[in-house]
Protein backbone atom coordinates (compact mmCIF):
# COMPACT_ATOMS: atom_id res chain seq x y z
CA UNK A 1 0.00 0.00 0.00
CA UNK A 2 1.01 3.62 -1.07
CA UNK A 3 0.42 6.25 1.70
CA UNK A 4 1.44 9.83 1.80
CA UNK A 5 1.88 10.37 5.07
CA UNK A 6 0.96 14.41 5.67
CA UNK A 7 0.47 15.24 9.33
CA UNK A 8 0.67 18.61 8.31
CA UNK A 9 -2.86 18.22 7.66
CA UNK A 10 -4.13 18.64 11.33
CA UNK A 11 -2.56 22.16 11.64
CA UNK A 12 -3.98 23.61 7.81
CA UNK A 13 -6.76 25.91 8.09
CA UNK A 14 -10.02 24.61 8.20
CA UNK A 15 -8.86 21.22 9.84
CA UNK A 16 -7.22 22.57 12.86
CA UNK A 17 -10.94 24.38 13.59
CA UNK A 18 -12.60 21.02 12.73
CA UNK A 19 -10.70 18.95 15.50
CA UNK A 20 -11.19 21.30 17.85
CA UNK A 21 -14.61 22.04 17.23
CA UNK A 22 -15.01 18.01 17.41
CA UNK A 23 -13.48 18.10 20.70
CA UNK A 24 -15.87 21.05 22.36
CA UNK A 25 -18.83 19.32 21.09
CA UNK A 26 -17.55 16.33 22.23
CA UNK A 27 -16.65 17.30 25.79
CA UNK A 28 -19.96 19.79 26.09
CA UNK A 29 -22.08 16.76 25.02
CA UNK A 30 -20.32 14.29 27.45
CA UNK A 31 -20.53 16.56 30.15
CA UNK A 32 -24.30 17.78 30.09
CA UNK A 33 -24.92 14.59 29.77
CA UNK A 34 -23.58 13.56 32.90
CA UNK A 35 -25.26 15.84 34.48
CA UNK A 36 -28.33 14.21 33.96
CA UNK A 37 -26.84 10.51 34.62
CA UNK A 38 -24.97 11.59 37.73
CA UNK A 39 -28.71 13.40 39.08
CA UNK A 40 -30.99 11.15 37.03
CA UNK A 41 -28.96 8.09 38.40
CA UNK A 42 -28.54 9.13 41.89
CA UNK A 43 -31.84 9.34 42.29
CA UNK A 44 -32.98 5.62 40.79
CA UNK A 45 -29.83 4.55 42.54
CA UNK A 46 -31.40 5.62 46.00
CA UNK A 47 -35.10 4.80 44.78
CA UNK A 48 -33.84 1.01 44.46
CA UNK A 49 -33.14 0.99 48.20
CA UNK A 50 -36.15 2.74 49.49
CA UNK A 51 -39.05 0.29 51.32
CA UNK A 52 -41.23 1.96 49.58
CA UNK A 53 -42.82 -0.34 46.75
CA UNK A 54 -43.90 1.84 43.80
CA UNK A 55 -40.34 4.22 43.38
CA UNK A 56 -38.65 1.02 43.45
CA UNK A 57 -40.76 -0.60 41.14
CA UNK A 58 -40.48 2.38 38.60
CA UNK A 59 -36.40 2.79 38.96
CA UNK A 60 -36.07 -0.88 38.49
CA UNK A 61 -38.04 -0.82 35.14
CA UNK A 62 -35.81 2.50 33.74
CA UNK A 63 -32.45 0.07 34.90
CA UNK A 64 -33.60 -2.71 32.63
CA UNK A 65 -35.38 -0.88 29.80
CA UNK A 66 -32.07 1.99 29.31
CA UNK A 67 -29.70 -0.62 30.37
CA UNK A 68 -30.60 -3.52 27.98
CA UNK A 69 -31.20 -1.84 24.60
CA UNK A 70 -28.41 -0.92 22.67
CA UNK A 71 -27.32 3.33 22.87
CA UNK A 72 -27.63 2.99 19.04
CA UNK A 73 -30.92 1.72 18.80
CA UNK A 74 -31.52 4.77 21.67
CA UNK A 75 -29.84 6.80 19.67
CA UNK A 76 -32.24 6.19 16.83
CA UNK A 77 -35.62 6.51 18.41
CA UNK A 78 -34.75 9.46 20.49
CA UNK A 79 -34.26 11.46 16.90
CA UNK A 80 -36.72 10.01 15.03
CA UNK A 81 -39.35 8.03 16.50
CA UNK A 82 -39.87 10.70 20.09
CA UNK A 83 -40.91 13.55 18.48
CA UNK A 84 -43.66 11.83 16.88
CA UNK A 85 -44.94 10.28 19.97
CA UNK A 86 -44.73 13.49 21.89
CA UNK A 87 -47.94 16.31 21.99
CA UNK A 88 -48.15 17.49 18.68
CA UNK A 89 -47.49 20.92 19.76
CA UNK A 90 -44.25 19.99 21.71
CA UNK A 91 -43.17 17.81 18.98
CA UNK A 92 -43.15 20.61 16.53
CA UNK A 93 -40.97 22.66 18.33
CA UNK A 94 -38.51 19.61 18.90
CA UNK A 95 -38.24 19.02 15.22
CA UNK A 96 -38.81 22.57 13.48
CA UNK A 97 -37.35 24.96 16.24
CA UNK A 98 -35.38 23.34 19.26
CA UNK A 99 -31.94 24.85 18.79
CA UNK A 100 -29.10 22.37 17.86
CA UNK A 101 -31.69 19.46 17.50
CA UNK A 102 -28.83 16.47 17.28
CA UNK A 103 -26.80 17.72 19.73
CA UNK A 104 -29.71 18.17 22.76
CA UNK A 105 -31.46 14.45 21.37
CA UNK A 106 -27.99 13.25 21.80
CA UNK A 107 -27.41 14.68 25.29
CA UNK A 108 -30.60 12.93 26.42
CA UNK A 109 -30.27 10.08 25.12
CA UNK A 110 -26.96 9.67 26.31
CA UNK A 111 -28.29 10.96 30.01
CA UNK A 112 -30.79 8.90 30.30
CA UNK A 113 -28.46 5.74 29.09
CA UNK A 114 -25.88 6.45 31.52
CA UNK A 115 -28.47 7.22 34.09
CA UNK A 116 -29.39 3.49 34.53
CA UNK A 117 -25.66 2.36 34.69
CA UNK A 118 -24.78 5.14 37.09
CA UNK A 119 -27.81 4.10 39.43
CA UNK A 120 -26.74 0.95 39.54
CA UNK A 121 -23.92 1.73 40.84
CA UNK A 122 -25.05 3.89 43.92
CA UNK A 123 -27.42 1.20 44.46
CA UNK A 124 -24.95 -0.96 45.30
CA UNK A 125 -22.54 1.31 46.69
CA UNK A 126 -25.45 2.26 49.08
CA UNK A 127 -26.15 -1.31 49.75
CA UNK A 128 -22.73 -2.41 50.61
CA UNK A 129 -23.39 0.61 53.99
CA UNK A 130 -23.93 -2.04 56.84
CA UNK A 131 -27.73 -1.58 57.83
CA UNK A 132 -26.52 0.05 61.16
CA UNK A 133 -25.43 3.00 59.89
CA UNK A 134 -28.67 3.71 58.82
CA UNK A 135 -30.05 2.94 62.11
CA UNK A 136 -28.12 5.17 64.22
CA UNK A 137 -28.75 8.25 62.22
CA UNK A 138 -32.48 7.38 62.47
CA UNK A 139 -31.73 6.69 66.23
CA UNK A 140 -30.55 10.33 66.63
CA UNK A 141 -33.73 11.96 64.98
CA UNK A 142 -32.40 12.40 61.73
CA UNK A 143 -35.66 11.73 58.85
CA UNK A 144 -34.73 9.22 55.87
CA UNK A 145 -34.02 11.71 53.50
CA UNK A 146 -31.51 13.30 55.66
CA UNK A 147 -29.85 9.80 56.74
CA UNK A 148 -29.47 9.32 53.10
CA UNK A 149 -28.59 12.90 52.50
CA UNK A 150 -25.94 13.42 55.01
CA UNK A 151 -25.18 9.88 55.90
CA UNK A 152 -25.56 7.16 53.22
CA UNK A 153 -24.96 9.05 49.92
CA UNK A 154 -21.67 10.67 50.91
CA UNK A 155 -20.56 7.26 51.99
CA UNK A 156 -21.86 5.48 49.28
CA UNK A 157 -20.43 8.08 46.48
CA UNK A 158 -16.71 7.41 48.32
CA UNK A 159 -17.00 3.87 47.99
CA UNK A 160 -18.10 3.92 44.19
CA UNK A 161 -15.14 6.34 43.30
CA UNK A 162 -13.69 3.62 40.84
CA UNK A 163 -16.84 2.46 38.83
CA UNK A 164 -18.17 5.93 38.58
CA UNK A 165 -14.52 7.04 36.59
CA UNK A 166 -15.86 4.50 34.49
CA UNK A 167 -18.95 5.23 33.37
CA UNK A 168 -17.52 8.69 33.25
CA UNK A 169 -15.03 7.21 30.54
CA UNK A 170 -17.74 5.58 29.19
CA UNK A 171 -19.61 8.68 28.22
CA UNK A 172 -16.89 10.31 26.32
CA UNK A 173 -16.29 6.97 24.57
CA UNK A 174 -20.16 6.55 23.85
CA UNK A 175 -20.57 10.28 22.69
CA UNK A 176 -18.49 9.32 19.18
CA UNK A 177 -22.09 7.59 18.73
CA UNK A 178 -24.11 10.79 18.15
CA UNK A 179 -22.76 11.29 15.15
CA UNK A 180 -25.19 8.82 13.46
CA UNK A 181 -27.84 11.32 14.01
CA UNK A 182 -25.14 14.35 12.87
CA UNK A 183 -23.58 15.48 15.77
CA UNK A 184 -20.41 16.90 14.58
CA UNK A 185 -18.21 15.57 17.77
CA UNK A 186 -14.39 14.64 17.38
CA UNK A 187 -15.17 11.34 15.26
CA UNK A 188 -17.35 12.82 12.38
CA UNK A 189 -14.74 15.78 12.70
CA UNK A 190 -11.99 13.22 11.85
CA UNK A 191 -13.96 11.07 9.35
CA UNK A 192 -15.36 14.64 7.60
CA UNK A 193 -11.22 15.48 7.23
CA UNK A 194 -10.86 11.84 6.07
CA UNK A 195 -13.26 12.72 3.10
CA UNK A 196 -11.89 15.96 1.99
CA UNK A 197 -7.98 15.02 2.42
CA UNK A 198 -7.79 11.04 1.84
CA UNK A 199 -5.76 11.55 5.21
CA UNK A 200 -7.82 9.39 7.45
CA UNK A 201 -4.45 7.65 9.50
CA UNK A 202 -3.72 11.56 10.49
CA UNK A 203 -7.30 12.40 11.24
CA UNK A 204 -8.20 9.49 13.10
CA UNK A 205 -4.98 9.30 14.71
CA UNK A 206 -5.42 12.90 16.36
CA UNK A 207 -8.65 11.62 17.46
CA UNK A 208 -7.04 8.93 19.13
CA UNK A 209 -4.52 10.85 20.81
CA UNK A 210 -7.81 13.31 22.08
CA UNK A 211 -9.68 10.95 23.58
CA UNK A 212 -6.62 9.39 25.03
CA UNK A 213 -5.74 12.64 26.75
CA UNK A 214 -9.10 12.69 28.06
CA UNK A 215 -9.41 9.53 29.96
CA UNK A 216 -6.01 10.46 31.45
CA UNK A 217 -7.05 13.70 32.57
CA UNK A 218 -10.36 12.32 33.95
CA UNK A 219 -8.01 9.11 35.61
CA UNK A 220 -5.68 11.64 37.53
CA UNK A 221 -8.53 13.74 39.03
CA UNK A 222 -10.45 10.69 39.89
CA UNK A 223 -7.44 9.44 41.58
CA UNK A 224 -6.80 12.54 43.17
CA UNK A 225 -10.21 12.89 44.29
CA UNK A 226 -10.21 9.28 45.78
CA UNK A 227 -7.35 9.98 47.78
CA UNK A 228 -8.82 12.69 48.74
CA UNK A 229 -12.05 11.20 50.17
CA UNK A 230 -10.51 8.24 51.04
CA UNK A 231 -12.50 6.55 54.25
CA UNK A 232 -10.06 5.63 56.54
CA UNK A 233 -10.58 1.94 57.48
CA UNK A 234 -13.36 0.98 55.36
CA UNK A 235 -12.90 -2.40 52.92
CA UNK A 236 -11.63 -1.14 49.57
CA UNK A 237 -9.69 2.14 51.04
CA UNK A 238 -5.87 2.18 51.99
CA UNK A 239 -4.48 4.77 53.69
CA UNK B 1 -40.96 7.78 81.69
CA UNK B 2 -40.88 4.59 79.36
CA UNK B 3 -43.52 1.75 79.41
CA UNK B 4 -44.38 -0.93 77.82
CA UNK B 5 -47.80 -2.55 77.98
CA UNK B 6 -48.22 -6.04 76.73
CA UNK B 7 -45.65 -5.49 73.60
CA UNK B 8 -46.21 -8.43 70.52
CA UNK B 9 -44.14 -8.33 67.90
CA UNK B 10 -43.71 -10.86 65.21
CA UNK B 11 -41.11 -11.26 62.23
CA UNK B 12 -43.56 -13.13 59.68
CA UNK B 13 -44.33 -15.61 61.42
CA UNK B 14 -41.62 -15.60 64.24
CA UNK B 15 -43.27 -14.34 67.82
CA UNK B 16 -40.48 -12.42 69.24
CA UNK B 17 -42.00 -10.25 71.96
CA UNK B 18 -44.44 -12.08 73.36
CA UNK B 19 -46.74 -9.96 76.19
CA UNK B 20 -43.89 -8.01 77.25
CA UNK B 21 -44.82 -5.38 80.12
CA UNK B 22 -42.02 -3.02 81.81
CA UNK B 23 -41.80 0.23 83.21
CA UNK B 24 -38.92 2.39 83.58
CA UNK B 25 -39.46 5.71 85.82
CA UNK B 26 -37.44 8.99 85.77
CA UNK B 27 -33.71 8.82 86.35
CA UNK B 28 -33.74 4.81 86.77
CA UNK B 29 -31.56 2.58 85.34
CA UNK B 30 -32.80 -1.12 84.20
CA UNK B 31 -30.82 -3.58 82.77
CA UNK B 32 -31.98 -6.15 80.75
CA UNK B 33 -30.30 -9.64 80.32
CA UNK B 34 -30.67 -12.81 78.35
CA UNK B 35 -30.00 -15.52 75.77
CA UNK B 36 -28.71 -14.73 72.45
CA UNK B 37 -31.70 -14.27 69.72
CA UNK B 38 -34.57 -14.09 73.15
CA UNK B 39 -35.30 -10.59 72.03
CA UNK B 40 -33.32 -8.21 73.45
CA UNK B 41 -32.25 -5.41 70.72
CA UNK B 42 -35.99 -6.36 69.26
CA UNK B 43 -37.60 -5.04 72.62
CA UNK B 44 -35.12 -1.99 72.66
CA UNK B 45 -35.69 -1.11 69.52
CA UNK B 46 -39.09 -0.96 69.87
CA UNK B 47 -39.04 2.05 72.53
CA UNK B 48 -37.52 4.56 70.36
CA UNK B 49 -39.78 2.98 66.91
CA UNK B 50 -36.67 1.25 65.21
CA UNK B 51 -38.56 -1.50 64.64
CA UNK B 52 -42.07 -1.57 64.55
CA UNK B 53 -44.95 -3.87 66.95
CA UNK B 54 -47.74 -5.16 66.15
CA UNK B 55 -49.71 -5.45 69.51
CA UNK B 56 -49.80 -3.49 72.91
CA UNK B 57 -48.70 -0.03 74.01
CA UNK B 58 -45.57 1.87 74.54
CA UNK B 59 -45.11 5.64 75.62
CA UNK B 60 -42.12 7.12 76.58
CA UNK B 61 -42.84 10.61 78.47
CA UNK B 62 -46.05 10.72 77.41
CA UNK B 63 -45.56 9.47 73.54
CA UNK B 64 -47.40 6.81 71.97
CA UNK B 65 -44.71 5.56 70.02
CA UNK B 66 -46.97 3.12 68.02
CA UNK B 67 -49.33 5.73 66.82
CA UNK B 68 -49.70 6.61 63.79
CA UNK B 69 -49.85 10.44 64.15
CA UNK B 70 -46.41 10.52 66.57
CA UNK B 71 -43.25 12.19 64.70
CA UNK B 72 -40.76 9.72 65.52
CA UNK B 73 -37.86 11.21 64.37
CA UNK B 74 -38.73 13.71 66.34
CA UNK B 75 -39.44 11.28 69.37
CA UNK B 76 -36.27 9.84 68.02
CA UNK B 77 -33.98 12.40 68.85
CA UNK B 78 -34.66 12.82 72.52
CA UNK B 79 -33.56 9.27 73.31
CA UNK B 80 -29.98 8.22 73.28
CA UNK B 81 -28.98 5.16 71.69
CA UNK B 82 -25.66 3.37 71.68
CA UNK B 83 -24.82 -0.22 69.44
CA UNK B 84 -22.84 -2.67 69.98
CA UNK B 85 -20.62 -2.02 66.92
CA UNK B 86 -20.67 1.99 67.58
CA UNK B 87 -22.24 3.11 63.94
CA UNK B 88 -20.53 6.09 63.99
CA UNK B 89 -20.17 7.20 60.43
CA UNK B 90 -16.70 6.49 59.21
CA UNK B 91 -16.39 9.23 56.86
CA UNK B 92 -16.44 11.89 59.64
CA UNK B 93 -13.89 12.93 62.70
CA UNK B 94 -15.09 12.19 66.01
CA UNK B 95 -16.32 15.87 66.11
CA UNK B 96 -17.97 15.83 62.68
CA UNK B 97 -19.99 12.34 64.29
CA UNK B 98 -21.23 14.29 67.58
CA UNK B 99 -22.75 17.43 65.56
CA UNK B 100 -24.61 16.40 62.46
CA UNK B 101 -27.77 15.63 64.62
CA UNK B 102 -27.34 18.72 66.79
CA UNK B 103 -26.73 20.80 63.64
CA UNK B 104 -29.93 18.73 61.42
CA UNK B 105 -32.09 18.04 63.99
CA UNK B 106 -31.73 20.51 66.56
CA UNK B 107 -30.57 23.21 64.41
CA UNK B 108 -28.10 24.39 66.49
CA UNK B 109 -25.39 26.77 64.86
CA UNK B 110 -21.89 25.16 63.82
CA UNK B 111 -20.37 27.14 66.58
CA UNK B 112 -22.82 25.78 69.38
CA UNK B 113 -22.73 21.96 68.06
CA UNK B 114 -18.91 22.04 68.80
CA UNK B 115 -18.43 23.83 71.75
CA UNK B 116 -21.34 21.07 73.26
CA UNK B 117 -19.24 18.53 71.14
CA UNK B 118 -15.78 19.30 72.76
CA UNK B 119 -17.73 19.67 76.16
CA UNK B 120 -18.87 15.79 75.82
CA UNK B 121 -15.55 14.84 74.15
CA UNK B 122 -13.62 16.13 77.28
CA UNK B 123 -16.58 14.24 79.79
CA UNK B 124 -15.34 10.94 77.77
CA UNK B 125 -11.76 11.41 78.30
CA UNK B 126 -11.48 12.07 74.54
CA UNK B 127 -10.70 15.75 73.62
CA UNK B 128 -7.47 14.88 71.97
CA UNK B 129 -9.37 12.66 69.29
CA UNK B 130 -11.75 15.18 67.99
CA UNK B 131 -10.42 15.64 64.46
CA UNK B 132 -9.31 11.76 64.71
CA UNK B 133 -11.52 9.36 62.55
CA UNK B 134 -13.19 6.13 63.76
CA UNK B 135 -10.95 4.02 61.45
CA UNK B 136 -7.97 5.46 63.35
CA UNK B 137 -9.92 5.27 67.21
CA UNK B 138 -9.83 1.84 69.19
CA UNK B 139 -12.99 0.06 69.79
CA UNK B 140 -13.56 1.49 73.27
CA UNK B 141 -12.81 4.70 71.83
CA UNK B 142 -15.55 4.87 69.13
CA UNK B 143 -18.31 4.00 71.72
CA UNK B 144 -17.06 6.39 73.91
CA UNK B 145 -17.57 8.91 70.72
CA UNK B 146 -20.76 6.82 70.30
CA UNK B 147 -22.05 7.87 73.37
CA UNK B 148 -21.19 11.46 73.01
CA UNK B 149 -22.78 11.53 70.08
CA UNK B 150 -26.14 9.91 72.21
CA UNK B 151 -25.49 12.83 74.85
CA UNK B 152 -24.82 15.77 72.32
CA UNK B 153 -28.73 15.99 71.83
CA UNK B 154 -29.59 16.04 75.48
CA UNK B 155 -31.47 13.28 76.07
CA UNK B 156 -34.41 12.30 78.37
CA UNK B 157 -33.39 8.81 78.11
CA UNK B 158 -30.63 6.49 77.02
CA UNK B 159 -30.79 2.90 75.50
CA UNK B 160 -27.67 1.19 75.37
CA UNK B 161 -27.89 -2.59 73.12
CA UNK B 162 -24.77 -4.61 74.39
CA UNK B 163 -22.42 -1.63 74.46
CA UNK B 164 -19.73 -3.44 75.40
CA UNK B 165 -19.63 -7.04 73.57
CA UNK B 166 -17.78 -5.77 70.74
CA UNK B 167 -15.39 -4.77 72.31
CA UNK B 168 -11.46 -6.31 73.95
CA UNK B 169 -11.44 -7.10 77.33
CA UNK B 170 -9.16 -4.03 78.23
CA UNK B 171 -11.28 -1.67 76.80
CA UNK B 172 -14.76 -2.89 78.18
CA UNK B 173 -13.78 -0.70 81.70
CA UNK B 174 -13.05 2.59 79.82
CA UNK B 175 -17.44 2.41 78.30
CA UNK B 176 -18.66 1.47 81.47
CA UNK B 177 -17.12 4.11 83.28
CA UNK B 178 -18.38 6.49 81.39
CA UNK B 179 -21.91 4.80 81.82
CA UNK B 180 -21.65 4.49 85.71
CA UNK B 181 -20.62 8.31 85.66
CA UNK B 182 -23.97 8.78 83.91
CA UNK B 183 -26.34 6.33 85.84
CA UNK B 184 -25.09 8.30 88.91
CA UNK B 185 -25.99 11.27 87.30
CA UNK B 186 -29.12 10.42 87.16
CA UNK B 187 -29.60 9.34 83.44
CA UNK B 188 -32.48 7.01 82.95
CA UNK B 189 -31.24 3.99 81.35
CA UNK B 190 -32.19 0.90 79.55
CA UNK B 191 -29.24 -1.40 79.24
CA UNK B 192 -28.93 -4.53 77.24
CA UNK B 193 -25.91 -5.91 78.67
CA UNK B 194 -24.12 -9.32 80.27
CA UNK B 195 -22.01 -7.20 82.36
CA UNK B 196 -23.40 -8.33 86.06
CA UNK B 197 -20.71 -6.13 87.57
CA UNK B 198 -22.23 -3.15 86.15
CA UNK B 199 -25.38 -4.31 87.14
CA UNK B 200 -24.68 -4.65 91.01
CA UNK B 201 -23.00 -1.50 90.67
CA UNK B 202 -25.56 1.25 88.97
CA UNK B 203 -28.76 -0.81 88.01
CA UNK B 204 -31.85 -0.23 90.22
CA UNK B 205 -33.51 -3.13 88.86
CA UNK B 206 -32.61 -6.24 86.19
CA UNK B 207 -35.25 -7.97 83.57
CA UNK B 208 -34.58 -11.29 82.13
CA UNK B 209 -35.64 -12.44 79.22
CA UNK B 210 -36.01 -15.67 77.20
CA UNK B 211 -37.66 -16.70 74.33
CA UNK B 212 -39.38 -12.99 73.70
CA UNK B 213 -40.85 -13.19 77.48
CA UNK B 214 -39.79 -11.13 80.65
CA UNK B 215 -39.44 -14.17 82.58
CA UNK B 216 -38.04 -11.83 85.70
CA UNK B 217 -38.37 -8.42 87.00
CA UNK B 218 -36.66 -8.04 90.00
CA UNK B 219 -34.90 -5.19 92.05
CA UNK B 220 -31.08 -5.63 91.53
CA UNK B 221 -30.56 -7.19 94.87
CA UNK B 222 -33.23 -9.64 95.06
CA UNK B 223 -32.64 -10.32 91.39
CA UNK B 224 -29.09 -11.91 92.29
CA UNK B 225 -30.03 -12.75 95.46
CA UNK B 226 -33.40 -15.03 94.39
CA UNK B 227 -34.03 -15.01 91.02
CA UNK B 228 -37.54 -16.47 91.14
CA UNK B 229 -37.71 -18.38 87.33
CA UNK B 230 -35.37 -21.47 86.99
CA UNK B 231 -34.16 -20.24 83.43
CA UNK B 232 -32.44 -17.37 85.42
CA UNK B 233 -30.38 -19.31 87.66
CA UNK B 234 -29.59 -21.55 84.91
CA UNK B 235 -28.15 -17.96 82.92
CA UNK B 236 -26.62 -16.42 86.05
CA UNK B 237 -24.74 -19.75 86.99
CA UNK B 238 -23.81 -19.51 82.86
CA UNK B 239 -22.59 -16.35 82.80
CA UNK B 240 -21.49 -15.97 86.27
CA UNK B 241 -18.82 -18.74 85.83
CA UNK B 242 -16.30 -16.51 83.87
N1 LIG C 1 -34.93 -8.22 60.92
C1 LIG C 1 -35.24 -9.46 61.36
N2 LIG C 1 -35.98 -10.29 60.61
C2 LIG C 1 -36.32 -11.52 61.03
N3 LIG C 1 -35.97 -12.03 62.21
C3 LIG C 1 -35.23 -11.26 63.04
C4 LIG C 1 -34.83 -9.92 62.65
N4 LIG C 1 -34.10 -9.40 63.67
C5 LIG C 1 -34.06 -10.34 64.63
N5 LIG C 1 -34.72 -11.46 64.27
C6 LIG C 1 -34.92 -12.65 65.09
O1 LIG C 1 -35.61 -12.27 66.24
C7 LIG C 1 -35.10 -12.93 67.39
C8 LIG C 1 -34.65 -11.92 68.41
O2 LIG C 1 -33.57 -11.20 67.92
P1 LIG C 1 -32.79 -10.09 68.75
O3 LIG C 1 -33.78 -9.14 69.29
O4 LIG C 1 -31.71 -9.55 67.91
O5 LIG C 1 -32.19 -10.95 69.97
P2 LIG C 1 -31.05 -10.56 71.01
O6 LIG C 1 -30.73 -9.12 70.85
O7 LIG C 1 -31.64 -10.89 72.33
O8 LIG C 1 -29.89 -11.43 70.70
C9 LIG C 1 -33.98 -13.84 66.89
O9 LIG C 1 -34.51 -15.12 66.73
C10 LIG C 1 -33.61 -13.25 65.57
O10 LIG C 1 -33.14 -14.25 64.70
MG1 LIG D 1 -28.90 -8.22 70.31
Amino acid sequence: MKYNWNWGVLVEDPYLFWLLSGLEYTLLLSLSAWVIAFSLGSAIGVSRTLPLAWPRKLATAYVELFRNVPLLVQMFLWFFVVPELLPADLGRWVKRDMPFPEFWTAVVCLGFYTASRVGEQVRAGIQSIPRGQYIAALATGLGWMQAYRLVLLPLAFRLIVPPMTSEFLNIFKNSSLALTIGVLELTAQSRQIENYTFQGFEAFTAATVLYLVITMIVMLSMRWMESRTRVVGMIGTRR
Amino acid sequence: MIELDKVNKWYGALHVLKDCSLAVSRGEVVVICGPSGSGKSTLIKCVNGLEPFQGGRIVVDGVSVGDKATNLPRLRSRIGMVFQHFELYPHMSALENICLAQVHVLKRSRAEAEARAMELLTRVGLTDKARAYPGNLSGGQQQRVAIARALAMDPIAMLFDEPTSALDPEMINEVLDVMVGLAREGMTMMVVTHEMGFARKVADRVVFIDEGQILEDAQTEAFFAAPKSERTVLFLSKILEH
